[in-house]
């Protein structure tokens, strides 16, 4: 799960992982209360406004108007996901900037042209900043451990680093018998060039970091960048923080930081029924049985000169209920020209597919060719179901005949 | 011969009574394994015989801990059928008594329970295959696991896959074309498995029995570059690979915990790289594995290299159709 930014920095406030002052805000009037009650009249010079959707590139992404498409603008100046403010009249600038944004879409190198709405905004104070570093938390699969990453390299993109410049990344491993040690941190604040008061808040902050990342059964945990003040702080000037969906049974507090507006809405509905769905751009939907399965059939697809428009996993247990609710949910998709429906039947057998189907059809209307290839346990009573129903379904007997059935529809 | 499992191999049952457990012991039953206990904690000095659904062939001996099952029935494997909430537990009691294979099968254990597990198999007497996977069958002798038994058939490659299903479709097409195989090994889909896909090539390159190697991959993780590195210094044996996800989105996590393509690391078509510079017979499309396997197996016997031209079939029309 991934959580905003202002809701990461709400928890590593907890764990006396340092950041600036900030308010998340839900509307321009309340960015132009806030900003004048929290910052302008209490001395705030300067702030920055920041727009919380999970996708990165925000402070080089453009605010386009949700309905025209038009770039937003404030006077002659581009709005984008992240502005710095400054000067007189502080809470009317944050209020026109916030107004220019709530509501409209945030385009950014990750979110694609269709971009993400932003309903939600953070102001923060401004800090006087002297470098900026770069912090990470994840699992290394080669070793299975968990390992702290540094970079002097703060702000920047930190894969283009890692190919271009690797020496300016250094890393600590947590050994799982051992935990996360204070020598490590030192060596890490050494490796980073830091000294005096910069390395005595540098122990602390990284200490208290990997302790949340461990609290929290996080996934990944990224700083970047973390700043040295010239007063010599140490501060989370960003946070990207994801939860191990696994553990998020043992961390019930932390389901509110869930936002649905950030997910597709038919992902959500399929999370309904715990099917495994993922929309994507093509014109094939696809229903599987099986992750590895599933991701080689939306190959296939692709090969066969479609391109799939979903990933969906029915998973082992699939009931009638439960292919009549996929179906349905992969019918939805408008985009969808023709479906395909493979299922290897091992647990599953064949035979309630069938009746799934068929059952989905009966509620569901479906103008495209439906291509249907069931292998495996009772995979002949399966398909003695599809063809004694009346329905019309291009039977497929195995996934080569499958793939030529696809190439078929695309070639008509 | 085999790797891992044949029909000595004595089996215990964790997570016994429950749906899965109760359902799947009897299949396991059914085909032959030599199912010697159950543990199901609080059960202890019970039978088990199954539940309103699902009866089994045979009673099985309920314990309460693993260490006593162990003492009393001489299991030297266990298979984990236990809720993900409590399965690393399960795998740590296994550890701790000593058995050299454990299987878990259970799906959403959270990483930092496996880190545990996977420190603490560092140095111990066993070896673990899963969480997140199908189980371990050699054909006509033992199944552990969930996998379907009637579609499998004894003969001459060995198997190894990250994924369920997938793995099915692999052997159902090697059964088809009479080949069969030696033992199949689903390793499982989270980011942290007791067992790579390195560790099962080194037992099958091993196996007088095993003829050819079938490994099947995904997208995410560095384990099929891993293997392939081996494979192209020490296996002689035809290796047949095939990689899924290569229309996978990055970024995302497509049903399998382990499958994502993250910071431009782990995408299918690196992996494929790889492979076919190691002499791997990689397919374009899983519907081609078993004629792939079949002309690698026939051309050894004939020649000694294979040409890559032959062992990409133009068996499927599928391969030519361009892409839009």
């Amino acid at each position: 799960m991934n959580i905003h930014e202002y809701q990461a920095k709400e928890l590593l406030k907890k764990y006396n992982v340092p950041v600036l002052k900030s308010q998340a805000v839900f509307s321009s009037a309340e960015a132009g209360k806030v900003a004048f009650e929290m910052f302008e009249s209490q001395g705030s010079k300067v702030v920055v406004l920041k727009s919380q959707v999970h996708a990165g590139g925000r402070g080089k992404g453009v605010v386009h108007d949700i309905k025209t498409n038009a770039e937003k603008k404030v006077g002659d100046k581009t709005v984008r996901g992240v502005t710095v403010i400054a000067g007189g009249e502080l809470s009317d600038k944050v209020f026109k900037y916030a107004d220019a944004t709530f509501g409209n879409k945030l385009v950014t190198i990750q979110t694609g042209a269709a971009g993400a709405i932003v309903n939600r905004m953070l102001i923060e104070d401004g800090a006087s900043i002297q470098k900026e570093y770069y912090v990470s938390i994840l699992l290394d699969r080669q070793t299975s451990k968990n390992i702290v990453m540094c970079s002097t390299e703060g702000g920047m993109d930190i894969e283009k680093v890692a190919e271009e410049t690797p020496e300016r990344i250094i890393k600590e491993t947590i050994e799982p018998k051992i935990g996360f040690q204070g020598y490590q941190a030192r060596r890490l604040a050494f490796g980073l060039g830091l000294s005096g008061d910069g390395f005595k808040n540098f122990i602390p902050f990284i200490m208290n970091l990997v302790r949340a990342y461990e609290d929290l059964d996080c996934s990944m945990m990224e700083i970047n960048p973390m700043v040295l003040t010239t007063d010599g702080k140490i501060l989370a000037l960003d946070a990207k923080v994801n939860f191990d969906d696994n553990s998020l049974y043992r961390h019930k507090d932390l389901l509110v930081y869930r936002d649905i507006a950030e997910e597709s809405e038919l992902e959500v509905e399929a999370s309904k029924y715990d099917l495994n769905y993922i929309k994507l751009d093509g014109n094939v939907g696809c229903m599987v049985n099986g992750a590895g399965l599933a991701m080689a059939t939306m190959d296939m697809i692709q090969m066969a000169g479609g391109a799939p428009a979903n990933f969906l996993d029915v998973g082992g247990g699939a009931n009638v209920e439960r292919i009549s609710n996929a179906f349905r949910i992969m019918m939805s998709d408008k985009d969808v020209k023709a479906v395909l429906i493979n299922i290897f039947g091992g647990i599953v057998r064949c035979d309630r597919v069938a009746e799934g189907i068929i059952q989905a059809l009966k509620t569901v209307k479906v103008t495209v060719p439906v291509i249907v290839r069931l292998d495996g346990t009772n995979a002949i009573e399966g398909a003695e179901k599809l063809k004694n129903s009346g329905m019309e379904f291009k039977v497929a007997v195995n996934f080569n005949d499958a793939a030529a059935k696809v190439s078929e529809v695309f070639a008509a | 011969m085999s790797v891992l499992v044949n029909k000595n191999t004595r089996l215990l049952v964790q997570g016994l009574t429950g749906t899965e457990g109760t359902f799947h012991t009897s299949q396991m039953l059914e085909y032959g394994t030599k199912v010697v206990a159950g543990v199901t904690p609080g059960k202890g000095g019970t039978s088990y015989k199954g539940n309103d659904v699902v009866k089994l062939i045979k009673a099985v001996p309920v314990f309460n801990t693993v260490s006593e099952a162990v003492s009393k029935t001489k299991a030297n494997a266990s298979v984990i059928f236990v809720p993900p909430a409590f399965a690393a537990d399960a795998i740590l009691e296994a550890i701790e008594a000593k058995i050299a294979l454990i299987i878990c099968i259970s799906e959403g254990i959270p990483i930092k329970d496996m880190i545990v597990v996977k420190s603490a198999l560092e140095g111990s007497n066993s070896i673990l295959i899963g969480p997140n996977c199908p189980g371990v069958i050699t054909p006509g002798e033992a199944k552990i696991g969930i996998m379907p038994g009637f579609i499998h058939s004894k003969g001459r490659v060995g198997v190894v896959s990250r994924s369920g299903t997938l793995t099915y479709e692999a052997v159902k097409q090697l059964t088809d074309e009479g080949l069969g195989q030696t033992t199949c090994i689903g390793i499982g889909g989270d980011p942290i498995i007791g067992t790579q896909f390195i560790d099962v090539i080194k037992l099958f390159n091993a196996d007088p029995e095993t003829e050819a190697i079938m490994m099947i991959g995904e997208i995410g993780g560095n384990a099929e570059e891993t293997a392939a590195a081996y494979i192209k210094e020490f296996v002689t044996k035809p290796v047949i690979g095939f990689i899924a996800g290569r229309t996978a989105p990055p970024g995302r996590r497509m049903g399998h915990a382990g499958a994502i393509v993250s910071g431009g690391q782990g995408t299918a078509e690196s992996k494929i790289a790889v492979m076919k510079d190691a002499g791997i017979f990689v397919v374009e499309t899983p519907g081609t594995l078993g004629a792939t396997c079949a002309l690698a197996l026939k051309n050894i016997k004939t020649k000694k290299t294979i040409s890559k031209k032959i062992a990409e079939p133009k068996a499927s029309k599928v391969v030519k159709v361009s892409k839009k």
